[in-house]
């Protein structure tokens, strides 16, 4: 995980369920690079033609609500998303994101705009919009969660630890 | 200070003394994937390069989203599944078995006081068995097939009491919509909820699991219910444990309560595209719907078929109108063909589908069409969720989707129960 990340935003609002990000019928293959061809087809039609490598999602509360499908962060993944900003997360999606090695992060979201230039800096724990002169403090991350980021996600993770260590 | 039922149970499996808020690692009692997030934790599993899961004795695979296969790429993953079991040595429900959570309660794979995982977001129905079950993703569920563990953190609880007798036409359904209405979809995010009171020890187990199921719907990690004489006698019946139930103490920390006077409630509809949309039927009567689906994890099983069979029983579904009815299992549909209830419901203009999820995930076997209204006994009713995001879902119990699906259009059960219509 790159310790500074900085991309365009994406405005999602409040209560973007999974079936959002990747509806169910797209939901059965291990081809991923189709599901980041339909990423939130149903509510933001072209998005996938719109994203750029690097891009971030930033959205409101309760994101990724409703299925526990992990085809939802893998499509943001394949997608070229670096980073997703949110006021809250539902305990499923955010811990899918994590595994898969996708930063996110919890926010105020209000400021962010769609296309703003947005800096992530994970070290110091804020985001800065360079173009208003605005920072906006991160919410710390679960140190467990923290620590399979910086591994690359939970598979790269438990190859590394074989077992789930709980930081003191 | 006391515990609630979800910081015992939690504490038993993480072999420390846990309250809300504590990051544990848990020793997991089932594990369950299926054939939409299976193939997913299959693949994140080899490469652990580890032969064997933990335990396969305390896994099972399902194949219910998209049964029969609709096409050769969902055929393949079947296949997968089918040859990961074999080799595994792990107990597989296939084709027309039905839906992962009906199979998991019905033959008795959980016991009260358990800890189990699901990669399926309606794991939480195993609460209405004093389960502590959640859903997880297909990576976490690989973490789970290594090391029969997983970390979390202990939710807080909302206590929801639910007390009084339910009127004619309403429903444990009803109940829940309601609930999720009142709270929003993100009510209870992070929190287990923990159900209580006269209705809900009045309830059957296929009840509480209505209310169990859609705990997710508002956000919660699980949906709890103390375990009784019926629970009991369920467990014994299959003989199987009857576990260590779990309660709350009375002096245990709550994070908030809500209270539901059952006679107050009416009939619910949740409107497109959101499950926390839940209006009485009052308002939504009228509404043209085109296909009305019976069936589902939340609301497929016999007593929700003999409730419909009840209403539909005699009589002709509308001509503008599918019945599309699914029963969550196999075990489901021998009991409703015992029962006559099938063949009420086919004289009536019912389609019988396989056992399974049938329609409800959007994959195949009735999506709706442009313009299309749907009303379903399912748990979402998300844009797009039953495969066409130019169509509405509505939700409701199986009396008012049985009800609608004789007039073509939304309609309150009441009038068909008190036999006025």
């Amino acid at each position: 995980m790159e310790n500074i990340l900085t991309g365009r935003a994406h405005i999602f609002g409040d209560n973007i369920n999974t079936d959002y990000i990747i509806a169910g019928k797209y939901t059965k293959t291990l081809d991923f690079t189709t599901l980041a061809e339909h990423v939130f087809e149903d509510i933001a039609p072209g998005f996938s033609q719109r994203v750029r490598p690097g891009d971030i999602v930033a959205a409101g509360r309760n994101f990724g609500c409703g299925s526990s499908r992990e085809q939802a962060p893998i499509a943001i993944k394949y997608a070229g998303i670096s980073a997703i900003l949110a006021k809250s997360y539902s305990r499923i999606f955010f811990r899918n994101a994590v595994n898969q090695g996708i930063p996110c992060f919890l926010c105020d979201t209000d400021d962010i705009v769609q296309d703003d230039t947005v800096t992530v800096n994970i070290g110091q724990n804020f985001v800065e919009l360079a173009e208003k002169g605005k920072r906006i403090p991160l919410e710390p991350l679960s140190p467990v969660m923290l620590d399979i980021l910086r591994e690359g996600g939970l598979v790269k993770y438990l190859k590394k630890n074989g077992k789930y260590i709980l930081p003191r | 200070m006391g515990k609630t039922a979800a910081e015992k149970i939690v504490s038993a499996h993480a072999g420390m003394d846990a309250r809300a808020g504590d990051f544990v690692i848990a020793d997991v009692d089932l594990a369950m994937i299926h054939d939409t997030t299976g193939p997913i934790a299959i693949k994140a599993f080899e490469e652990y390069g580890k032969e064997r899961v933990w335990d396969p004795s305390k896994m099972v695979v399902v194949l219910d989203h998209a049964t029969p296969s609709p096409n050769e790429r969902i055929s393949n993953l079947h296949v997968l599944l089918r040859n990961f079991a074999s080799a595994q040595d792990i107990p597989l429900f296939d084709v027309g078995d039905g839906v992962c959570h009906q199979i998991v309660v019905e033959r008795g794979l959980v016991s009260p006081g358990g800890l189990a995982v699901g990669a399926d977001s309606h794991t939480c129905t195993y609460g209405a068995l004093n389960v502590f079950a959640f859903g997880i993703g297909s990576t976490d569920m690989s973490g789970v097939m290594l090391t029969g563990k997983l970390w979390l953190r202990v939710p807080g609880t909302m206590k929801v009491h639910i007390r009084g007798p339910m009127t004619e036409g309403t429903y444990a359904k009803d109940i829940m919509l309601h609930l999720i209405g009142k709270i929003g979809s993100d009510g209870a995010d992070y929190l287990a909820l923990s159900f209580c009171g006269d209705t809900v020890q009045g309830m059957s187990l296929s009840e509480r699991m209505t209310l169990s199921n859609m705990a997710i719907e508002c956000g919660a990690k699980a949906g709890l219910m103390e375990a009784d004489d019926k629970t009991a006698a369920h467990l014994r019946m299959l003989g199987k444990s009857e576990g260590i139930p779990a309660f709350d103490d009375d002096n245990a920390r709550f994070d908030s309560k809500i209270e539901i006077y059952a006679p107050d409630v009416s009939p619910q509809v949740s409107l497109p595209h959101s499950v926390d949309a839940a209006v009485p039927v009052t308002e939504a009567a009228g509404t043209e719907i085109s296909q009305v689906y019976i069936g589902t994890c939340t609301n497929g099983r016999l007593d929700d078929l003999r409730i419909a069979a009840r209403i539909l029983a005699g009589k002709k579904v509308s001509p503008n109108c599918r019945l599309l009815v699914c029963p969550p299992s196999r075990n489901v549909l021998a009991d409703a063909l015992a029962e006559g209830i099938i063949l009420q419901l086919v004289e009536a203009g019912a389609a019988i589908l396989p056992p399974g999820c049938g329609p409800c995930p959007g994959t195949h076997l009735g999506v709706p069409g442009d313009g299309e209204n749907v009303l379903s006994t399912a748990n979402r009713n998300f844009k797009g969720r039953m495969g066409n995001n130019k169509s509405g879902v509505y939700l409701a119990s199986p009396a008012t989707c049985a009800a609608s699906a004789l007039e073509g259009r939304i309609a309150d059960p009441r009038p068909y129960l008190s036999g006025k219509q």
